[in-house]
């Protein structure tokens, strides 16, 4: 879950950090008062879940109020990657001397925190690492023993800064480690830190972003963030199509279903969640079929959501066939599995033996699931077909019946 | 021999009385696992099919041996679960509950790591050493663990717990078996890498060659190829990468501190080709691992 850059910058200022003073302004009359309030040239930055703002024209100056006016005007005109803006930060101007970069975020392979520090800050981290390596360090971190000075110390001298500015750019990593690790954070970044020409170092900008997961956990800091529940941050709002999945999966409890997916095509697939579906989707192009829409299921769902899921995938309009496949399945009964798609394709006025391209689900209860199909005249395959194969047979079914 | 779980190994159940966990029990016994009890605080003296459930971890270890522990349990205590495996010496844990936040993943893996123990997961189904025992539910019913997973000569490891159990299928239907399948989590930090299992697999003679399923995202292929590269195993390797598509979608990769720190190696073309420059053969299709083992293993 993203913070907008206002966000990440109020945790860096309770753990200490100094900042540049600024005003979150969410219209262009807000932005012209923060502007007389702060009362010296300001620069505007759109707040927006993306990066990119300089380049989309979302990171404005201005020295007067009406300047400020204009250019927060402007900004939230911008859609940048297909977010609106939320407001604009007005903060003080400095004079910038030289630029850092900090980060903490998670290395999988060591399975530690990492300090991320570079000297060479504002510009393309990932260029640094490769042009300059000697000016990017990287210092893990314990998740058992407890975050120390040195760490810090270790992170910024690496890269050769010394002196007074040593001190205090690792007393701003240190605080950004604390919040990184208070907040099961996935990413704690500021970028750049600046040095101004009057020798203060400030966190000018700042990327974090909160491990979905351990929402639960911070629910009083996300309150005191005026964060609601509801509020997702997600890249997108979900469709209508996503929406009535969720509320099927709500229902009941049972098995792990609903999350379903649009495309352009006219196969729609009914499929395991996880690995199974990836090789699935995989297979389908792989033999020439054009996916229409998708929906994941896992665990053990009852008939009734198994039906609400397959009518709402085949109702779909562009929806010629569906298939229904699995990677061999160690929990899921494949009879109440082919019974829900049956009740869903007849339900949304089909029928099964037409709409079902083909049944590819092994596992237990499986002579009972293939009785059931048999009934309907669906076709179906064991685990002697590979789910490739059977992803083949259903675009060939389709491509045979004058879809693509 | 087989790795990590053998037919003598004893097992307990954290969380044995939530319904999945009943499940998972009588499916154990059923395939002959070494199940001696489980761990429900506030639920001793219960039996779940026939086997005792105590408050502790301790109230096992502390009268008999105890080689590993299945932690069931749900995302809000199953770091705590495993902690308490750690500390009363249980040295194989593998952690079944999904969505347990990252930090408290890293932070029972670095306990672990500290006292010698081993993770499995999280986020998996668990392993089986087909007809010797089995820790999870990987597999279902134990008819349908026979039918999936015969013994043989292929040791598997897999990122996802479904794909586990459909590669140890076409290896059975082939008639290669499998010596142990291990569903290794699909998290950001597992506890068990490919890389990491490797040198076990490499030291059981029984196993013969190494199937594995693997995904786009992180650096575990990358590090298995190092591993492939350095200390040069025996075993033909052969891998299937799933989620190929995803490389034509955006908003997959990591943001710009990640990208640093997991490397380019990130898409399945660029993994696909960092495995095959350590000799590891990529099948397009689950059926073609067999042949592509067997032509490997014949030359070995």
């Amino acid at each position: 879950m993203r913070f907008y850059e206002f966000e990440a910058k109020e945790l860096l200022k309770r753990r200490g950090v100094p900042l540049p003073e600024s005003r979150l302004a969410r219209t262009p009359e807000e932005a012209a008062e923060a502007q007389r309030a702060l009362d010296v040239p300001v620069v505007l930055k759109s707040q927006v879940l993306s990066g990119g703002r300089m380049k989309a024209g979302g990171v404005r100056f201005a020295d007067t109020a009406e300047e400020a006016r204009d250019a927060a005007e402007t900004i939230l005109a911008i859609e940048i990657n297909g977010q609106q803006p939320m407001g604009v930060l007005v903060e003080q101007k400095g004079d910038i001397a030289q630029e850092y970069f900090a980060a903490v975020t998670w290395d999988g392979r060591a399975k530690r925190p990492v300090i991320i520090f570079s000297d060479m800050g504002g510009i393309d981290i990932e260029e640094v690492a490769e042009t300059h390596p000697d000016h990017v360090s990287r210092t893990h971190l314990s998740t058992l023993r407890p975050l120390s000075d040195y760490q810090a110390k270790l992170a910024v001298a690496r890269t050769g800064v010394t002196g007074g500015d040593l001190n205090r750019l690792s007393r701003i990593v240190l605080q950004l480690a604390r919040v990184f690790r208070e907040y099961d954070l996935t990413l704690a970044e500021i970028n750049p830190i600046g040095k101004l020409a009057d020798g203060r170092i400030l966190a000018l900008d700042s990327h974090m972003d909160m491990e979905a997961e351990a929402r639960g956990t911070h629910r009083a800091l996300l309150a005191e963030l005026g964060i609601p529940d509801e509020d997702t941050r997600q890249a997108r709002p979900p469709t209508p199509f996503e929406i009535a999945g969720a509320q099927v999966d709500a229902q009941d409890t049972r098995g792990v279903a609903g999350n379903v997916t649009e495309f352009s095509g006219d196969l729609g697939l009914v499929i395991g969640a996880g690995g199974g579906s990836l090789t699935l989707f995989d297979a389908v192009r792989a033999a020439g079929g054009n996916p229409a829409d998708y929906c994941e299921v896992g665990g053990n769902p009852s008939v009734r959501k198994t039906a609400a899921l397959t009518q709402l995938i085949v109702s779909k309009p562009g929806v010629e066939k569906i298939a229904v496949m699995m990677n061999v399945v160690s929990n899921t009964r494949v009879d109440i599995m082919a019974r829900g798609v049956i009740k869903g394709v007849i339900d949304a006025g089909f029928d099964p033996a037409d709409k079902i391209a083909i049944f590819r689900i092994p596992g237990s209860w499986e002579e009972e699931g293939f009785a059931i199909l048999r009934r309907y005249g669906v076709e179906y395959v064991d685990r002697t077909v590979s789910m490739h194969e059977a992803a083949g047979r259903a675009v060939a079914k389709l491509a045979a019946a004058g879809g693509s | 021999m087989s790795i990590l779980v053998d037919s003598g190994s004893t097992f307990i159940i954290q969380g044995i009385t939530g319904r999945e966990a009943v499940t998972m029990a009588r499916e154990l016994l059923d395939y002959g696992s070494k199940l001696i009890g489980g761990v429900t605080p506030g639920r001793k003296g219960r039996e779940v099919h026939g086997v005792p459930v105590e408050d502790t971890v301790r109230a096992f270890t502390e009268r008999e041996r105890v080689d590993g522990s299945i932690v069931v349990v749900p995302p809000a205590f199953a770091a705590d679960a495993v902690h308490e495996a750690i500390e009363a010496g249980v040295k194989l844990i593998v952690v079944v509950t999904e969505r347990i936040p990252r930090r408290q993943v890293a932070e029972f893996v670095e306990h672990a790591e500290q006292e010698g123990a081993r993770i499995i997961g999280p986020n998996c189904l668990g392993l089986i050493s087909p007809g010797k025992s089995r820790m999870g539910g990987i597999g279902g019913s134990a008819d349908a663990t026979r039918r999936a997973f015969q013994p043989g000569s292929v040791g598997v490891m897999s990122r996802s717990g479904g794909m586990t159990v459909e590669i140890a299928n076409a290896l059975t239907q082939a008639g290669l078996g499998i010596s142990t399948a291990c569903s290794i989590g699909g998290d950001a930090i597992i506890g068990s890498t490919y890389a990491e299992l490797m040198p076990l697999f490499d030291a059981d003679p029984e196993t013969q060659g190494i199937a594995i399923y693997s995904e786009p995202g992180g650096r575990a292929e990358a590090a298995l190829a190092e591993y492939m590269e350095a200390a040069g195993s025996r075993l033909p390797v052969v891998a299937f990468m799933a989620g190929r598509f995803m490389d034509a979608m955006p908003g997959m990769r990591f943001g710009h501190a990640g990208t640093i720190v997991e490397g380019k190696e990130d898409t399945t073309v660029e993994k696909i080709e960092r495995m095959g420059r350590a000799g590891i053969a990529v099948a397009d299709r689950i059926e073609e691992i067999p042949a592509l083992l067997r032509e490997r293993m014949g030359a070995s």
